[in-house]
């Protein structure tokens, strides 16, 4: 059966965009407000599986040519390296860092280690979903 | 170095994570495992040696001070268990080289095994109570892992009893600490101690406690709560139900053990009575299992359940014998059970089947296999001088003291059912008339033999040595016995 969705699919290349830039904004925002790379993983997941439904798995894998398993990997190797760096210093495990740096164009801003171990969160939160929802779409 | 005590949990995690990379590449695999446990192996050691020469090692992760932050406290019994769950896994390892197909090989076999380890190090290492949740899931959604793969029709049915049981205890596991929280206002495990000794376990914290036993007994198979176990266990292929039989039960009842040593010592006659009872209970439902099933893995199963009670018994008894009994129990358990399920293992590869009466004779053909499994045997059910002797004395021995006289005989009594179960499956399996083999080869048969011997030869020499072994198991229940030392270690800084 041959569903007309032209609709919906226009819709999701516009919206695809904002829900993807806003998992961005809620990453960032994650240091002080509410958000992180958890709920980020979480959105960017929502985002790609609107890309599911509109249209469908082989061409969402010639989109996003990644395996993602591979990015759970990396996620988990970049939050553990960022936990384990502590390591080097001999400071208890998870020791955080930071400092104010003065970067061109974004001034004065607080850099912190916690960025980074964020930043595999959401990895392994996108990889590790969209593994799932692959495998378990690839089925039927 | 300040995070050595960590680095059993980290090193693990860090070969799973390499590992998941090359899924497909067999050798890369079978070669990076070997070097992951091997290189935790002696961090393992070295942090033995550190324990034994300065006391309690504790780290509070994130640099927070001590009842704030997560603290990660080694002390001489987690260490000893860290020690022989690597080693374990290690033959475990070494036997799936050839134990297992190289389908599930392929398909992140040897990472789960990794994360399974990481968590198990971890829930022995950690000090704090949410913490242990955290480290419990981790293990768990390994084991989930590890019970399916493959997706034979009978590990299908059994994961999602085994999943489901293991929510519901994990979803009661929150609920009680949240419960304790409200109590006491804390989740380092030190600062609990302290705050229950301050208000001295009034009704509400015994609830608490027995709400532990709870949770604790359905993952560490206590009666009446070890009804999904023989089921589940039974499901996934041998070097996997191995892993799980010497390692996972274990870690519910090193749970029980902590929690009933450090927090809940106050009305010992309440919950220590309990735990003595369903401590017996635990070993005679193990007995009648272990009597009743033709099947070799159920005979072994139950036997889990068994020595789940004879540990638990030592640890109810709050005395010195029993408390050591119980610790050099546990690790000539984990031990013994690890050989054990490996020698099955074998000769259900031999047989091709593993109902006892479809076999026999095969002492004329792997003589071998048959003495091995015949010391193992006896050193599980602790003649001496092999390694469940002096654990099972000294357990009485401190029953005794305390005047349990009739759990001493139950538990007497139950040796000898332990070596009749076995026994039993010696009887059928090595004598009589021989039955017509399937083909294996010889080789694989070798390689299979090569990590289930040398575990044995541990197990003798965790016996045979046990005057070496007495300074340690000392001081792992010097630390049981005496709340403050472990206090002490986590808050004075």
């Amino acid at each position: 059966m041959k569903t007309n969705d032209v609709i919906l699919q226009t819709a999701t290349k516009v919206v695809f965009f904002i829900i993807f830039l806003f998992s961005i904004h809620i990453f960032f925002a994650g240091h002080f407000t509410p958000g992180g790379g958890f709920v980020g993983g979480l959105l960017t997941t929502g985002a790609i599986v609107l890309l599911l439904l509109a249209f469908d798995l082989k061409t969402v894998q010639n989109a996003l040519p990644f395996n993602f398993m591979i990015v759970t990997a990396i996620g988990l190797l970049l939050a553990l390296g960022t936990a384990a760096s502590s390591l080097l210093f001999n400071i208890p495990f998870f020791t955080h860092a930071f400092d104010d740096v003065y970067l061109p164009l974004f001034g004065v801003s607080a850099l912190h280690t916690a960025m980074a171990f964020d930043a595999g969160v959401y990895l392994v939160v996108v990889g590790s979903t969209i593994t799932m929802i692959q495998t378990i779409g690839g089925d039927s | 170095m300040i995070n050595l005590l960590l680095l059993p949990i980290i090193l693990p995690f860090f070969f799973g994570i390499i590992l998941l990379f090359f899924p497909k590449q067999i050798k890369v695999q079978r070669t990076l495992v070997t070097v992951g446990l091997i290189v935790s192996f002696i961090s393992a050691l070295i942090l033995m040696a550190k324990v034994k020469s300065d006391g309690i090692q504790t780290v509070t992760l994130g640099s927070w001070p001590a009842p704030f932050g997560i603290t990660m406290v080694s002390d001489m019994l987690s260490v000893l268990l860290v020690t022989t769950t690597i080693v374990i896994t290690f033959f475990v390892v070494v036997y799936s080289f050839t134990g297992i197909d190289e389908e599930r090989e392929k398909f992140y076999y040897y990472p789960a095994i990794l994360f399974m380890i990481t968590g198990v190090n971890g829930a022995f290492t950690t000090g704090d109570i949410f913490n242990m949740f955290v480290f419990f899931e981790v293990l768990l959604i390994a084991s989930y892992v590890l019970i399916v793969l493959g997706g034979e029709k009978k590990q299908l049915r059994e994961s999602i009893k085994y999943v489901l049981v293991n929510v519901i205890s994990s979803a009661l596991f929150v609920i009680t600490i949240a419960l304790l929280y409200s109590v006491v206002g804390t989740v380092n495990m030190a600062d609990i101690a302290l705050k229950i000794t301050d208000i001295g376990q009034p009704g509400i914290i015994t609830v608490i406690a027995v709400l532990f036993l709870l949770v604790f007994g359905i993952k560490g198979a206590i009666f009446p709560l070890y009804f999904w176990l023989p089921g589940s266990y039974a499901a996934p292929p041998m070097p996997v139900l191995t892993l799980f039989g010497a390692l996972l039960t274990k870690v519910g009842v090193y749970a029980i053990t902590r929690t009933y040593t450090l927090f809940f010592v106050h009305d010992t006659a309440m919950t220590h009575g309990l735990l003595s009872i369903l401590a017996i209970l635990t070993i005679i439902a193990g007995c009648i299992g272990a009597l009743a099933y033709f099947d070799l893995k159920q005979i072994m199963i139950y036997n889990i359940v068994i020595a789940v009670g004879v540990i638990l018994f030592g640890v109810a008894q709050m005395n010195d014998a029993g408390m050591s009994g119980a610790i050099f129990y546990l690790i000539h358990d984990m031990l013994i059970k690890g050989a054990l399920f490996l020698l099955i293992g074998i000769i259900i590869a031999v047989t091709g089947t593993s109902n006892l009466r479809k076999m026999g004779g095969l002492m004329k053909t792997h003589a071998g296999l048959g003495w091995m499994y015949l010391i193992a045997a006896f050193g599980l059910a602790g003649i001496p001088p092999l390694s469940g002797f002096i654990g099972k004395m000294l357990i009485i021995q401190g029953a005794f003291e305390a005047g349990n006289v009739w759990g001493s005989i139950i538990m007497l009594v139950s040796s000898l059912i332990v070596l009749l179960s076995v026994i039993r499956i010696f009887i059928y399996a090595f004598w009589g008339e021989p039955v017509a083999l399937p083909k294996t080869r010889r080789r694989s048969y070798r390689s299979l033999m090569m990590p289930a011997v040398v575990l044995v030869l541990i197990s003798v020499a965790y016996g045979v040595g046990t005057e070496w072994l007495i300074p340690y198991m000392t001081d792992a229940s010097d630390v049981l016995l005496n709340p403050s030392i472990y206090i002490d270690a986590v808050l004075k800084e």
